[in-house]
């Protein structure tokens, strides 16, 4: 798989040679024990998911317990692993709440700096026993001197400490919780970082890190939903709204349908910058904040300075960063926006308040308390029964009490913990969140994590903030940004991964590109030579999907299809006209004749202008082929089923489930009249079962002599459907009840797959196999292989991912050559060896299904079965069908990924192909291709319909050329790359081993990086640059090294992990990405989530999370898909009213944890949410299965697992990785 | 001029040799073939597979001629070959036949290509070992 331009082996050297693996980075880095050894490199814990506790731990109650116990003290603070998020989330609440003094000084507790992502402590209570006097007076800068009530001012000061001691921490945040209870001041602290000694005290801490997570994660989800404010306009929106309804036409979704108008409001800018600007409200309050929040930039070198001086003098300029967001955001919500004087007196009472008899608990959301109180509250008999701690008082709720508290809750609607959404009206809360995620990505990383070696003076300040006014600018209109990875916290873009626009020049501009779900190509713009291809250490590769289901596609017949003499190019819409006659062909550049008959647009029934026809309007077409098309008449469908009937086949007890599926199918297998079906059983023999239209019943026959198999009659074997119908039918009912129990414990697969193909050899068609444990006789009989010892081990042999024989990959080929195709159901509960058994689909064009440890007695089971199955029976087939794949001169395709059988360098021979059947080709650059403008690529599948009618579908894909390394990184479509280097992956698994292909994927994001940072003039040797474009490369990268397929460590059936390579193989690239980086939704407010058009119905769309559990609130309720599974996880706190409208159940601990679906209630939390589930459904083409866990139940892990961004025993959270990548880069 | 032991090996590497230079004439062509379409791979492979074995026996058996006839110099040039050949036949793909090449992962550009170059490379090295035969041929018929 080497020798591609891109090097994706081990090496980092740019040449290409396919050397087995080349550790490109310190080998102690590899190993868990050095990273411990080396505390410089130990990755500040910070930001991504809880550090260094497993998710697993996340949600026990006794961490609330503990939390209130905990002492009181300043330290205690700083050193809470606090995401730097929950300062969004605070400093939302405040922009809601008002510039009440008393809600500040409650608020600080967790309050602070959006954009500058200061950590935020959640321990409120410590502020009190440490108020430092030094920042006093800064304190007066920023509030009205009216503000200061006596008996506040301490609070306040407190406030100020913090304010001062998290700016003082941006630095140092990413330590924060390692340093726990170390420093005696806020300004060592930032000397401590690179104090060693931290790191020594940083083991202890562990246990209370994993107690804040709680209320982190409780703050962090706020963050995500809170609307903060309304600052856009309404035009602002539309471009993101107007892209979303667009990608969310799912699948239906068609390049004919594209609306030019929408792409172009998409394609101009990114998102950021319109948002940016029109994020600065005119209204905006105090001068200071507008310094924030129109020039974010500006901020970041005045934090830095701030930081970097810690002590006295530099105060002053940190507080106006800090606290004008806070400021500034609550000016527009009115309600929250008591004068500032009206306030006053409140805290001039300073009675101290019972918690619970201020707030009724329907206030809660709109408070921001420290998550520790809020957890206290919830939990009021337990909290209380610990003991009353010290922070009772603390969130100071005097001015709740005032008027402006009173109305502020009035007008918030019932309680529930979270309710981000519900203080305004959802579309512009959602837009908020977006604005706000971008703004936070891209423009203003300030104090988030600013590493302590930058210490910038004065005119370092002056330069980068000219250099960035100027360029950043440039750079973001052309969608340029750069995203310091380290310190991007959300850089999921919402609502979703769009795939990049392919951008055209001027001639072309109109012309409808192939849709990016059938056809993409991982560079949007393809370099025009080898070394520029070779220096961006992208992989260069087209997936494709080419047979998926589309709701329109244009179908034409004619006489001649229009073709180049040269290169059999079907003409698309990227071919040029040089005049009305001729044609130039955009891959061999020949001029062609047209044909008189091509002047005719069948619409308008005119002649003259080519253009017109549909073959140049759309680069989707499907033509239905004359007969030179044809080696043979078309065949008819012919389906053999062959059943593992032996004893753990029946025990497995599959066999009711599928034919209780194909009776319910049989008129729906697609076919015309003449379509014909056949049975084969087996165990140790091989069965046939006669069904001609003279018996009144179905004959069985049974061969034992299965070393050399024949079969026993030439015909009624494979029947007409439609003709034996009832026979069909009578043995479908029977064969459940004959093999309900069997003690034949032989399964003579190899046979019995041997007299399939002889009963298909003269027609083509499919062989379904279900297979439930290992082939144990016959030809092709295989042996127990696998040591479940080896299963979590640090590597996997290659050998064992490889087959033992090669009897199934010859059957395959023979199969193949006849345009048979064989599909697998493995439905095993022990080792059947895929590795081995796989062969027979990968190489005839099957495809493979996996149930592991399959019993009908799980309902889930079933029902994962029964939808797969009817999927698998009803969906379109295309039969004996090839595809060819032709690229412009210059280019040439590489390797191939999928099931198919490679028949010569452009052309792959499938006997069947399935709309759910994707692709990948790697390309080759062979030639410069300076002279070009555009490059094209176009896919043709020529296929035998089951209605018995020859097609050709073409898809044409067309990219513009790019001649320098910046346009090409910037042009990478992420999500492709991910894909394509999955499937390279699994082919260097089989070839080279485990951790090669690991390593191998750690230097794609190395190199990605170091490429880009040759682009990049004024480098940071602190920040770790990726284009916007790839941003989202070391997350996946990160998801791929802990899927399935590439995970060790973890305790993994060697059979699952060979289904989940065949998958990665095989899967479109919607369903890839989904399966290794699952979306994850918060659902518990899903009836305010901005709705979205799909159709004639409006969806909610709530927004999609990272995965860590940081973003998992125990008193909030996820929905997680990732595209086989739709796992909806209660927390433990949920809000009784949601548990009551969502689930039916009175409490949370009566929701039924075995429930499939969801309960049909009429209230609006209900539909909406079941709104959400069946739009999911929609999308993908087999219902997925739904599970709800709740946060007590065992089945948790299975949710859990899928937080990939969080550290796990065997592997690195997000943050590591990039910690441990950031060493890699050159 | 006396005909020895060695004269003879010679003699058979020289024959054995010409014998090799063909197949890897056929080698190179067949891969050629493949390259443009002409042949189906599952075609291809099946007429080189049975090939493979006898061209490694036949180069291997007259380098054993070369060791019992002490031709130290000839088999010290052949020994890297030899090497090679054992070292690639035990790493081929899972076949129950013999030979090498497997129709499915053969049309894979980094195995043509290899393919390729290790077919050309052989060809120069059989040619140029040809000659060097000849000449030790000679030289053992002369000497003595």
């Amino acid at each position: 798989m080497n020798g591609q331009p891109y090097n994706y082996s081990g090496s980092n050297s740019a040449n290409g040679t396919p050397t087995p693996s080349s550790v490109s980075y310190p080998a102690s880095l590899s190993s868990q024990s050095s990273r411990e050894a080396s505390p410089a490199r130990h990755p500040p814990a910070m930001s991504h998911g809880p550090p260094e506790i497993s998710p697993l731990a996340l949600h026990s109650n006794s961490s609330y317990d503990q939390q209130q116990v905990r002492p009181g003290g300043m330290y205690d603070q700083h050193s809470y692993p606090i995401a730097s998020n929950m300062i969004k989330p605070s400093l939302k609440e405040h922009s809601n709440s008002d510039l009440n003094p008393s809600r500040m000084a409650e608020m600080s507790s967790s309050a602070l700096y959006p954009n500058s992502q200061l950590p935020v402590d959640n321990q409120s209570h410590p502020i009190y026993s440490n108020s430092d006097r030094q920042s006093f007076p800064r304190y007066e800068n920023l509030m009205s001197p009216e503000l200061q009530a006596e008996v506040n001012q301490s609070i306040r000061n407190s406030d100020q400490t913090n304010l001062q001691s998290r700016l003082d921490d941006t630095n140092s945040h990413g330590y924060t919780n390692s340093s726990f209870g170390l420093q005696s001041k806020n300004s060592e602290h930032n000397n401590r970082i690179v104090d060693p000694d931290w790191q020594a005290n940083r083991l202890p801490v562990y246990g209370k890190n994993s107690m804040s997570n709680e209320d982190l994660v409780r703050a962090t989800y706020q963050d995500h939903h809170n609307p903060s404010n309304n600052f856009h306009a309404s035009d602002v929106q539309s471009p993101t709204k107007a892209s979303f309804q667009q990608n969310l036409q799912g699948p239906g979704y068609s390049p004919l349908r594209q609306n030019p108008s929408v792409q172009q409001i998409q394609a101009p800018a990114p998102p950021q910058v319109g948002i940016k600007q029109m994020e600065m409200p005119p209204q905006s309050g105090p001068p200071r904040t507008n310094a924030l929040g129109i020039i974010p930039y500006n901020t970041d070198p005045v934090t830095k300075m701030s930081q970097a001086g810690g002590g006295a003098v530099v105060n002053q300029n940190p507080l106006l960063p800090t606290a004008s967001p806070l400021i500034q955001q609550p000016v527009k919500s009115q309600p929250y926006n008591p004068p500032i004087s009206a306030a006053a007196p409140v805290y001039g009472s300073p009675q101290p308040v019972p918690l619970q008899k201020t707030f009724p608990p329907q206030q809660q959301p709109y408070q921001i308390q420290p998550p520790q109180f809020q957890a206290q509250q919830q939990y009021q008999p337990t909290a209380y029964s610990i003991g009353p701690p010290p922070m009772m008082q603390q969130p100071q709720p005097v001015g709740l009490q005032g008027p402006p508290l009173k109305q502020y809750s009035a007008e918030q609607h019932v309680s529930r913990p979270i309710e981000p959404y519900n203080t305004m009206p959802s579309q512009p809360q959602y837009q908020n969140h977006n604005q706000y995620q971008q703004q936070n990505n891209i423009a203003n990383h300030s104090g988030y994590n600013n590493k302590q070696n930058y210490y910038p003076g004065p005119d370092d300040l002056a330069n980068t903030m000219a250099g960035m006014s100027v360029n950043s600018g440039y750079n973001k209109l052309w969608g340029r940004e750069a995203i310091d990875l380290l310190k991007s916290r959300d850089i999921l873009p919402q609502p979703k991964v769009e795939p990049p626009k392919i951008r055209l020049a001027q001639e072309y501009f109109e012309s409808a590109n192939c849709s990016p779900e059938i056809f993409r190509c991982t560079l949007t713009k393809i370099p025009e030579t080898k070394s520029l291809l070779d220096k961006s250490r992208l992989p260069l590769g087209v997936l494709i999907h080419p047979f998926k289901d589309l709701n329109q596609l244009s179908v034409i017949q004619c006489s001649v299809i229009v073709r180049c003499r040269s290169c059999r190019t079907y003409i698309n819409p990227f071919v040029y006209f040089v005049d009305s006659k001729r044609w130039k062909c955009n891959l061999c550049f020949r001029v062609n004749d047209l044909p008189e008959e091509f002047q005719y647009d069948p619409l308008t029934k005119t002649y003259g202008d080519p253009s017109r026809r549909p073959e140049i309007k759309s680069a989707t077409i499907e033509f239905i082929a004359p007969s030179e098309y044809m080696v043979r008449p078309p065949q008819p469908a012919a389906y053999v089923f062959v059943i593992d009937v032996s004893r753990i086949g029946a025990e497995a007890g599959y066999l009711k489930v599928f034919c209780d599926s194909l009776l319910s199918q049989l008129e729906a297998l697609p076919g015309d009249s003449r379509t014909s079906v056949g049975f084969i059983t087996f165990d140790s023999a091989v069965h046939f079962y006669s069904l001609a239209e003279t018996h009144s019943q179905p004959h069985q026959m049974v061969v034992v002599d299965i070393e050399d198999m024949f079969v026993p009659c030439p015909e009624n074997l494979l029947v007409n459907l439609n003709e034996c119908l009832g026979l069909v039918r009578d043995l479908l009912r029977e064969l459940p009840e004959k093999y309900r129990e069997s003690f034949d414990t032989g399964s003579a697969l190899g046979p019995a797959l041997q007299a399939a193909y002889k009963l298909l050899a003269s027609t083509g068609g499919r062989i379904t196999i279900f297979q439930s444990c290992l082939p144990n006789c016959g030809p092709g009989k295989l042996s127990p292989r696998e040591d479940p010892s080896q299963r979590s081990g640090e590597n996997v042999n290659q050998t064992m991912l490889n087959p033992v024989t090669d009897f199934y990959k010859k059957l395959a080929l023979d199969c193949s050559g006849q345009q048979i195709a064989v599909d697998l159901f493995i439905l095993n509960s022990q080792f059947v060896d895929l590795a081995s058994l796989s062969g027979v689909s990968k190489f005839s064009g099957g495809c493979i299904h996996h149930f592991p440890l399959f019993n009908a007695k799980n309902q889930l089971h079933v029902e994962s079965l029964q939808r797969c199955l009817q999927r698998y029976m009803c969906r379109k087939i295309g039969f004996e069908s090839v595809m060819r794949l032709r690229c412009t001169r210059g280019l040439s395709i590489h390797t191939f990924h999928g099931n198919f059988f490679v028949r010569s360098t452009d052309l792959l021979s499938l006997p069947n192909v399935n709309p759910d059947a994707g692709f990948g080709m790697q390309v080759s650059i062979d030639e410069n291709l300076t002279d070009l403008q555009n490059v094209c690529f176009q896919a043709a599948l020529l296929y035998t319909s089951s209605k018995g009618e020859r097609r050709i579908r073409v898809h044409t894909l067309c990219l513009p050329i790019a001649s320098n390394l910046s346009d090409v990184l910037h042009s990478a479509d992420q999500q492709c790359i991910i894909g394509l280097l999955a499937k390279m992956a699994v082919d260097r698994c089989h070839q080279y081993s485990l951790g090669d292909a690991r390593e191998a994927f750690v230097n794609v994001v190395a190199d990605m990086l170091s490429a880009y940072k040759l682009t990049q003039s004024n480098y940071q040797s602190t920040s770790l640059l990726a284009p916007s474009s790839l941003s989202l490369l070391p997350l996946y990268i990160l998801a791929l090294l802990k899927c399935t397929a590439f995970r060790i460590g973890q305790s993994t059936r060697l059979d699952d992990r060979v289904f989940a390579m065949c998958h990665m193989k095989t899967l479109p690239l919607f369903q890839l990405i989904q399966s290794i980086y699952p979306d994850l939704y918060p659902v518990h407010n899903i009836s305010e989530c901005p709705q979205i058009t799909v159709g004639d119905d409006s969806v909610p769309s709530p927004p999609t999370l990272h995965l860590t559990a940081e973003k998992i609130d125990s008193n909030g309720i996820y929905l997680m898909d990732d595209g086989s599974n739709l796992l909806i996880y209660v927390g433990h706190n949920i809000n009784q009213r949601l548990a009551i409208s969502m689930f039916g159940a009175p409490s949370f601990n009566s929701i039924n944890p075995n429930m499939t679906e969801l309960p049909e209630l009429d209230n609006a939390d209900s539909r909406e949410l079941r709104n959400f589930v069946n739009f999911l459904h929609n999308e993908k083409p087999t219902a997925p299965s739904l599970q709800i866990i709740r946060d007590d139940d065992p089945k948790r892990t299975l949710f859990l697992e899928k937080l990939i961004e969080d550290k796990t025993e065997s592997g690195h959270s997000y943050y590591e990785f990039l910690q441990r990548v950031k060493l890699l880069v050159k | 001029m006396a005909f020895n032991f060695a004269a003879f090996s010679y003699i058979i590497a020289l024959i054995g040799d010409a014998v090799l230079i063909f197949f890897s004439i056929f080698h190179v062509i067949a891969f050629d073939e493949l390259r443009t379409d002409y042949k189906n791979p599952i075609d291809q492979c099946n007429s080189l597979n049975p090939l493979v074995l006898p061209e490694y026996l036949l180069h291997i058996g007259f380098n054993i001629l070369f060791l019992l006839s002490g031709q130290w110099l000839s088999l010290c040039l052949n020994i890297p070959l030899i090497a090679y050949h054992i070292n690639r036949y035990r790493k081929r793909p899972v076949m129950s036949g013999p030979g090498l090449y497997d129709p499915t992962n053969i049309m894979n550009t980094d195995v043509l290509t290899q393919c390729q170059r290790e077919g050309w490379a052989k060809l120069a090295f059989y040619l140029l070992s040809f000659f060097y035969y000849l000449y030790g041929m000679i030289h053992a018929l002369i000497s003595t």
